[in-house]
């Protein structure tokens, strides 16, 4: 396989010139800006010695900041992807007034800074904000408590899952399903059985970029998360609190372990296209 | 009969997932929307106008256009070179570039400041070196540049490269038989095909270029009037008390997130087919 | 820009796109000129934006009346510490007025961009002004809180930032610590104390500012435990009548340090200029718009106008206290000291 791949490779490269440019420009690019930037930084964590990186590692402060951070972001991503299956289906298969705006509306979460995000979630879910005041009625405080981070992570984490399932379902065969329809399957039976299993990958991978980038969020989270050691203390938080205590290298480490967790993340999410890509081309 | 549709034809159920779909949306992403122009408009259309006028604001809003102004080109160009070499060439170590490219996607925002924090600062690798030339790197924009290059750098090589992988390399073969050189081929044959992609690839990263908070605020050193950019000039009008100013600011962001995505909005609907499944995040 | 103009083309208001370039031009137009001039960096705290802003002008008029030059000061806040390390990592101030020594200490000793003995160069500490540790709360005090002791109470909900990352928070600690030795507690009631007041605290914001906010905008908690001058600035701003400003019996005499840096200052030739910006600050007309801004001026006269700001506290330094900022950051601030203690599991 690798060969062929090999042979073929040079046979096109002699077709179409700027390989070893096009390659140059991307590989200088990318060492400079990303790999020795990283390495650098893995490099100051490696600076520690194997008990310090214990010690850091198990506190439970720490612990239980990566558990906050993972664990909402993965909550919150899961939820995104059947956010994202709903409001998908609803903008690629029915018409009605308004549908355009909303559908601009889904990327705003992308393009608004973080901070501009925090402050206004801040205020919305406030014990005095439009949804905080009859929240905090129902005896649910959201602003300042795990939840305000999970509101948080809610909101940058939409549209990826949104946009992963839209092309998806906008480009189903219509012939699987008024085949299932002819043979007397019921609308429940057609979207779990042939509907569902092709939209899948596509969920999978929204709700895995939802994940990657709420793991990491910072800047809309501290305005609205309280910022308690131990219930709603983030990872970032702590790299900051580090690095104003000047222990560059503990900020290093906790980075390194993110970085770590976000890349084990990647490597799944790349897995899972390519086995997406051998079962639907 | 009745049951033999397609699923979501019922109209009580259409009804209903339209109105969940319409909720959901409101409540998550129009309500922070609404919010945040209230704010902004909340002492008149005089006051909200009259913020762009303070030198400190404007000076924050040209510091941001002159950061895009550089993040933009040479990711375009990136883009290019990197969507170029993976998708019309095979090459060992493919998937693993194509990771790379990803991974700032899924860098926490602080670390990727702490980064260039440890490599530039004044007791990092390269800053004493810089220090001595007199070159400012950190704390000034060349720093601010390169950070927001970091987090911007997967937008358009992440638009370009399943599209042109769709379109493999025939039409660019046939080129070069009938003897069209290298730069021609690219201009005439490649360009045309992926340019919507392109534009809309160039405007997510400028969106993002503008709005980026987290990785800036780190190397920013927040000297007014001189490397504040918009998202952080909006967080230090708000701790100013002058939440106007503040969302007034916000407000510019927000706006030019939605015509990012309404200019997205009309490529995909004129130009579909060339756009393909490149149009998702 | 094609946006931009975009937008403000349509909006068909006051601004016009023509005046943003306008503006963009003069703005290109005057930096090269201001450059060729002395240019002074501050490097500051969250508390002082409204301070330095007014007092720049004051001094760069003053500066010019007395010496024929011209010259400009830029800012630049964030948290105290934040702005240490900023500094350190080469944010090139020129001077530095931060919250505490001991962040400028850490600047002279990690970074050497001053000399260790900085603080006996400038009158008072190298502290032109001080402040204290007070209590802000809603209007007509609905929680009857007029003491320390009143924070650790069960219905009380207290806001102030984390001292890992916050000079105010800092300080703010000590006080509730101090104030149980001063009142003849052991250290053992001063550390019950100060766990029993941070677990009635809802809200860690980073920085004092944030905290502020939190209180004010927000609406969070019954107490902002933060600095005087924060306190009696935010009740101003944001309306009298919302806000009730409570003296503690005693609390602590806060001492934010400024300090020329020395590497920076030569390297831009503006020695003398930041020199004098540092000692203006000591002069009455310094002093006067120190105390105008809520931080109690050192100057006798200047004082005794500004007296009916400034509530009489007992005040105790960190010094008799404490022992220095060295040792309280030991004892109290590093990892898995004092205030660490307070939030390991076992609650």
């Amino acid at each position: 396989m690798s060969l062929t791949l090999a042979a073929g490779g040079r046979r096109r490269r002699n077709a179409l010139p700027g390989f070893g440019l096009t390659l140059g420009i991307t590989i200088f690019v990318l060492s400079v800006l990303i790999v020795i930037p990283l390495g650098g930084l893995v490099a100051r964590a490696a600076s520690l010695s194997p008990s310090q990186i214990l010690s850091i590692l198990s506190s439970p402060r720490v612990f239980s900041a990566f558990r906050l951070s993972f664990g909402l972001a993965f909550i919150a991503a899961v939820i995104d992807g059947f956010v994202g299956i709903l409001v998908a289906w609803v903008l690629v298969r029915y018409h009605f007034p308004g549908k355009r705006i909303l559908d601009s509306l889904v990327d705003l979460p992308f393009a608004l800074p973080t901070a501009v995000a925090g402050i206004t979630l801040t205020a919305l879910y406030a014990d005095d904000g439009w949804f905080g005041a009859p929240l905090a009625k129902l005896g649910l405080s959201v602003a300042f408590t795990p939840w305000g981070i999970f509101v948080a992570l809610l909101f940058v984490g939409l549209p990826y899952a949104i946009r992963s399932c839209q092309p998806v379902l906008a480009d189903l065969e219509r012939e699987a399903e008024e085949a299932a329809v002819t043979l007397g399957a019921q609308p429940a039976q057609i979207f779990w059985r042939v509907i569902l299993p092709q939209l899948f990958p596509a969920l999978l991978t929204g709700i895995a970029l939802a994940f990657a980038r709420a793991a990491g969020e910072y800047g809309s989270v501290i305005f609205i998360a309280g910022n308690m050691p131990g219930i709603s203390e983030i990872v970032p938080l702590l790299i900051v609190i580090r690095l104003e205590q000047f222990d560059y290298a503990g900020a290093a480490l906790l980075a390194t372990t993110m970085l770590v967790m976000s890349l084990v993340i990647l490597l799944l999410l790349n897995l899972l296209s390519i086995w997406r890509s051998r079962q639907y081309v | 009969m009745s049951n033999h549709r397609r699923p979501g034809e019922n109209r009580i159920v259409r009804f209903f997932l339209i109105a969940a779909a319409v909720v959901l949306l409101g409540a998550m992403l129009v309500a922070p929307l609404v919010l945040l122009l209230a704010e902004a408009f909340g002492k008149g259309v005089a006051a909200y106008f009259d913020s762009f006028s303070k030198p400190d604001t404007v000076s924050a809003i040209i510091q941001t256009l002159l950061i895009a102004a550089v993040v933009v080109p040479v990711n375009t160009v990136f883009g290019l070179a990197a969507a170029w070499c993976i998708a019309k060439f095979n090459f060992p170590g493919k998937t693993l570039l194509v990771s790379i490219i990803d991974l700032p996607i899924s860098v926490s925002p602080v670390v990727a400041g702490l980064v260039f924090v440890l490599i530039f600062g004044s007791r990092g690798w390269l800053g004493p070196f810089f220090a001595a030339h007199g070159i400012k790197v950190i704390f000034a924009f060349p720093g601010m540049v390169i950070a927001t290059l970091f987090v911007t750098i997967a937008f358009v090589a992440r638009q370009l490269i399943p599209l042109m992988q769709q379109q493999g390399r025939d039409e660019e073969e046939a080129a070069m038989v009938l003897g069209a050189g290298g730069f021609r081929t690219f201009w005439y044959v490649t360009l045309p095909n992926i340019r919507w992609a392109l534009v809309y690839g160039v405007l997510l990263c400028n969106a993002r270029a503008m709005g980026e908070f987290g990785a800036v605020s780190v190397v920013s050193g927040h000297i007014r009037g001189q490397t504040m950019t918009m998202p952080l000039q909006v967080l230090a009008l708000y701790q100013d008390y002058d939440s106007v100013g503040a969302f007034a600011v916000a407000s510019l962001l927000a706006f030019l997130a939605v015509v990012t995505l309404v200019v997205r909005r009309v490529l995909e609907w004129r130009f579909r087919a060339e756009l393909g499944y490149a149009g998702s995040l | 820009m094609g946006l931009l103009s975009f937008y403000f083309s349509t909006k068909g208001n006051t601004i016009t796109i023509s005046r943003i370039l306008l503006v963009a031009t003069a703005l290109v137009a005057i930096a090269p000129a201001a450059r060729a001039d002395k240019a002074l960096l501050n490097a500051s705290y969250d508390a002082t934006r409204e301070l330095y802003a007014d007092y720049n002008q004051v001094f760069a008029a003053q500066w010019l009346k007395q010496t024929g030059e011209k010259v400009t000061i830029a800012q630049s806040h964030a948290g105290s510490g934040d702005q240490a390390r900023a500094v350190i990592d080469g944010l090139d101030g020129d001077v530095a007025t931060l919250a505490l020594s001991y962040d400028i200490d850490a600047i002279a000793e990690k970074a050497k961009l001053l000399p260790t003995d900085w603080q006996t160069r400038l009158p008072n500490n190298s502290a032109p002004y001080t402040s204290t540790i007070i209590f802000l709360v809603r209007k007509g005090n609905p929680k009857n809180v007029h003491d320390w002791n009143d924070l650790i109470r069960s219905d009380v909900k207290v806001i102030t930032p984390n001292p890992k990352t916050s000079g105010a928070a800092r300080w703010a600690y000590l006080a509730a610590w101090g104030q149980v030795l001063k009142s003849g507690g052991t250290p053992e009631q001063a550390k019950d104390y100060v766990a029993k007041l941070y677990h009635n605290v809802p809200v860690l914001d980073s920085g004092g500012r944030g905290a502020t906010n939190t209180f004010v905008q927000r609406r969070q908690g019954d107490v902002l435990l933060s600095w005087e001058n924060e306190a009696l600035l935010a009740a101003r701003q944001l309306g009298q009548d919302q806000f009730d400003v409570i003296v503690p019996s005693s609390s602590i005499l806060a001492e934010p340090s400024v300090a020329v840096l020395d590497v920076n200052a030569a390297k831009h030739g503006t020695a003398k200029e930041a020199e004098a910006y540092l000692r203006f600050l000591y002069t009455p007309e310094g002093q006067d718009i120190a105390a105008k801004h809520f931080f109690r001026p050192r100057n006798a006269e200047v004082a005794a106008r500004y007296a009916q700001n400034f509530a009489d506290v007992k005040l105790f330094t960190i010094d008799d206290v404490f022992g220095g900022w060295k040792k309280a950051n030991d004892a109290h601030f590093i990892d898995g000291a004092a205030f660490d203690q307070i939030y390991t599991p076992s609650k």
